[in-house]
């Protein structure tokens, strides 16, 4: 097995591993298909996720086609609409953003941060790819199924997700359930490699508090993930029996069609319950990473250690921690205790004081900093003001009686965009122009990639701002046509039709970035190793881009954190984190 | 969901108990060098597959803890009616037993290599997991003899649930073992093998553990301790 010769390795790795030790691809299969390289995994991991990310960004263009165009284009209908909105946001939330952070970033950068050789369990990790990659297909089949994928909202409440009003009731819902369930059991397999690879394979002096952000994010997100993603699992499985198997654990006694079905007594609530146990921590679990990269992307680029790394650090874990105790903040319209409403409300307003803490910490980073305004640079400043922007809505919609109104409208879809839709895709952006060098070996084009960012940027504002304006207004989510409102003027349609052609424009624009990244994989500038001056230690690897085992015959020695920029007397404006300490002329001190 | 929050809040001390070994109080910014703290260096280094193992027993934790809260909400409703006493799951219960003191017998094969010995307990941990399978079969099919299917009442649904999933984790366990069994076939030397078998024990000695619990909730006991809770929360 190949997981066995780094068990031997025991808590500390040794400086040299002897060249039989390290696992060796014998053919090309290996090496590029069935991989145990994390980096290899990464990049499937990345380019699976990416084509669903497209998928799903066509289906939200084919939603918005009909918000904006209403009954123009006549396939459509209210089924496909609610198909579309479902398949959308499980696509996003789940397979698109879980997926690209941990399984993406996290298996890329986590050996290289730490300074290992890869991932403690290569074989499990290996394992997670193809079992994401199996659980995407089931997904993608539900499309071809008699019947359609699932159109029951991507929370898929029942009764209503498995009742035969809801499209894909027959064949969908099952295909959703299931991979769901592969997923998990994928995502286990790879998030015990995260976090136990943070925990026993660091490099010699790469101490937890030595560790970047980026790792901080990703080990604590993952560890929220594995914790997480077995509420969904239990979820899924009752739901799957209700469904297949005609048990009672969420469907309460219904007549359908005049007919009483032989449900009874279930409590649709308590899938609520379980849904939201993940589905909260899921919004963190996205953030986390995000906040650790965009963190290490405005220290390099601004030339200054990150402003209260110890603080970031623990806000990091208390928002992890606090995460798992307000998920019933989804559930203030189904009818709670209002002493839990309340507990809840309150918990939901504590998490925004360490996510404070965070942003003041980010602005005073960039206080006086050398900033360069280098695209990564540039998308981390639009990921924290986007960040900002959604987070204040969500202030609004974490009190009850705000949020009681407020509950079901576009203001809900605005903020939700803009918190874990907008700013996470920033976020990953502004990680691909950062680390792009490093995976390729060379500069992601800089002229496409300011065009990229601008229209991107701008065109989210222009998309979801407005969205609020229309939830104001009392515009509903999840509407296939508006009908008959009186309440809503004329002057919202045309609002819309506004959006959906920023939408088209924004969506358009990204195939800018996707010819960027094939392009300049063969024509772009050489990078070198280091071309941002990073001091952390996946810049400082031997070769660029980073071979099979990363170190060459060597693990690096840490001597320091990750954010010694603009040392006063270094010199150089950087000190990488392995590099050795001085020898200062010997001083009283050192006697 | 009070036994997840509670299952958290033993992770939540565990996980805050290890940070504070972790000098989170350090200010990095003016530590160079290699000095001290670095993990390994001092204290006995424990194999990553063992971390790994741990955490992966909190995620099946998580997983049980789940459907426990399940259970005793879906409890509440009017249409609940408790499954009759089942009798026969004591002596399945001893299988699991047997089966874990097999494999603690197993560890200690190991330590003194002695591999004919270890090679026995470990097929015998594996039968005796096998036999434990196959009496929860038994005790479900006795089930659906007397017309308690899967479907006509929740507390039915749950036990079938409950126990199909705490027998799919013992079969993923009897993967494990049957690998393990395969490399005693392969070495000369028991040593090898140690880590293996104590992994597999861990893993039993919690599956065991957690069939505890959840055989007190079917068969009631855990409803008074529930109601008990309850009681004191509000
Ligand atoms: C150009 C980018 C995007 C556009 C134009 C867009 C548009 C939309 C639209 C029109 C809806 C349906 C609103 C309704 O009728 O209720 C929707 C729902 C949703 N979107 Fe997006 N979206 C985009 C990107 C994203 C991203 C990156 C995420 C990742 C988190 C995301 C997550 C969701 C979710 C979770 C829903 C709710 C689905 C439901 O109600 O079941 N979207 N989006
Ligand atoms: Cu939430």
């Amino acid at each position: 097995m190949v997981d066995v010769p780094l068990d031997t390795f025991g808590g500390l790795p040794p400086p040299e591993v002897p060249d039989v030790d390290l696992y060796h691809p014998k053919s090309w299969v290996t090496k590029y298909v069935f991989s145990q390289d994390a980096k290899v995994i990464a990049i499937q991991y990345s380019a699976t996720a990416m084509s669903i990310g497209l998928l799903a960004l066509v289906l939200s263009w084919l939603m918005r086609l009909q918000l904006g165009f209403p009954s123009i284009f006549s396939f459509i209908d209210a089924t496909a609409y609610y198909q579309f909105v479902t398949m959308h946001g499980m696509m996003m939330v789940v397979y698109v953003l879980t997926a690209l952070f941990l399984g993406g970033f996290g298996n890329y950068l986590i050996p290289l941060m730490v300074g290992a050789r890869d991932m403690v369990f290569p074989y499990a990790n290996m394992l997670s790819y193809w079992l994401y990659l199996l659980a995407v297909v089931i997904l993608l089949a539900s499309f071809f199924v008699p019947g359609g994928p699932t159109g029951a909202g991507w929370t898929l409440y029942p009764p209503q997700a498995i009742l035969s009003g809801t499209p894909g009731r027959d064949w969908g819902i099952m295909l959703m359930l299931i991979s769901l369930i592969i997923f998990i059991i994928g995502f286990t397999m790879g998030g015990l490699n995260y976090v136990v690879t943070v925990l026993q394979a660091r490099a010699r002096g790469m101490t937890l508090m030595r560790m970047p952000l980026t790792v901080w994010g990703i080990f604590t997100a993952s560890f929220m993930a594995l914790l997480a993603f077995p509420a969904l699992l239990v979820g899924a499985v009752m739901m799957l029996f209700d469904r297949l198997l005609g048990t009672s654990f969420f469907m309460p006694s219904l007549v359908e069609m005049g007919e009483h079905l032989s449900y009874g007594g279930g409590s649709p609530i308590l899938f609520q319950h379980l849904f939201w146990f993940f589905g909260h921590p899921e919004v963190y679990i996205v953030a986390l990473p995000a906040f650790g990269i965009v963190s290490d992307l405005i220290s390099v680029h601004a030339r200054k250690n990150i402003f209260g790394y110890r603080m970031m650090v623990w806000a990091i874990l208390a928002i992890g921690a606090l995460s798992f105790v307000v998920w019933a903040h989804h559930m203030y319209v189904s009818g709670m205790n209002p002493y839990f409403g309340f507990f809840f409300a309150t918990s939901t307003l504590i998490i925004a004081v360490p996510t404070a803490i965070k942003i003041y910490n980010w602005v005073l980073t960039l206080w006086r900093g050398n900033i360069r305004l280098t695209l990564p640079m540039l998308f981390a400043l639009a990921f924290i003001v986007t960040f900002i922007n959604g987070g204040l809505t969500g202030l609004f919609l974490g009190n009850v009686v705000v949020d009681v109104p407020l509950s079901d409208t576009m203001f809900v879809v605005a903020h939700f965009h803009m918190v874990m839709g907008v700013a996470p895709v920033l976020a990953i952006f502004g990680a691909i122009y950062h680390w792009y060098p490093k995976v390729t070996g060379r500069m992601l084009d800089e002229t496409l990639g300011r065009i990229h960012f601008w229209i991107t940027f701008l065109g989210a504002y222009l998309i979801f701002f407005p969205m609020h304006y229309l939830g104001l207004m009392g515009v509903p989510r999840r509407y296939h046509e508006m009908g008959e409102m009186a309440f809503v003027p004329q002057s919202a349609q045309t609002l819309n039709a506004f959006i959906t052609v920023m939408a088209l424009i924004v969506g358009t624009a990204q195939m800018v970035f996707f010819f960027n990244v094939v392009w300049s994989y063969f024509k772009g500038k050489p990078a070198g190793h280091n071309p941002w001056e990073a001091a952390s230690l996946e810049w400082q690897t031997p070769e660029t881009p980073p071979p099979h085992g990363n170190w060459g015959r060597e693990l690096p020695v840490v001597y320091r954190w990750a954010y010694d920029y603009s040392v006063p007397g270094a010199a150089s404006d950087f000190v990488p984190q392995n590099q050795p300490v001085a020898s200062r002329p010997a001083s009283d001190e050192d006697r | 969901m009070s036994s997840i929050i509670l299952f958290l809040v033993v992770i939540g001390t565990i996980g805050a108990w290890w940070l504070s070994k972790q000098r989170l109080m350090a200010k990095p910014w003016l530590e160079e060098g290699i000095h001290g703290g670095f993990p390994g260096l001092e204290s006995s280094p424990v194999p990553a597959s063992k971390i790994g193992l741990g955490i992966f027993l909190a995620v099946v934790g998580a997983l049980f803890a789940l459907l426990i809260s399940a259970y005793s909400m879906r409890m509440q409703m009017s249409d609940w009616r408790p499954v009759p006493n089942q009798t026969m799951l004591w002596p399945v219960t001893g299988l699991l037993v047997m089966s874990g003191a097999a494999l603690e017998w197993a560890k200690v094969a190991a330590r003194t290599r002695d591999l004919e010995a270890l090679k026995a307990a470990l097929v015998a941990a594996g039968l005796f997991a096998l036999a434990f399978l196959a009496g929860q079969l038994l005790v479900l099919r006795r089930l659906t003899e007397v017309g308690l299917v899967l479907t006509n009442n929740p507390a039915n649904s749950f036990f079938f649930l409950i126990i199909g999933l705490h027998g799919l984790h013992i079969l993923g366990g009897l993967v494990a073992l049957g690998r393990t069994i395969y490399k005693t076939h392969r070495t000369r030397d028991p040593d090898r093998l140690r880590l293996s078998v104590s992994l597999c024990a861990t893993y039993w000695h919690f599956l065991l553990a957690v069939w505890l619990v959840l055989f007190a909730l079917l068969t009631g006991w855990a409803e008074d301790f529930v109601a008990i809770c309850r009681q004191l929360l509000t």
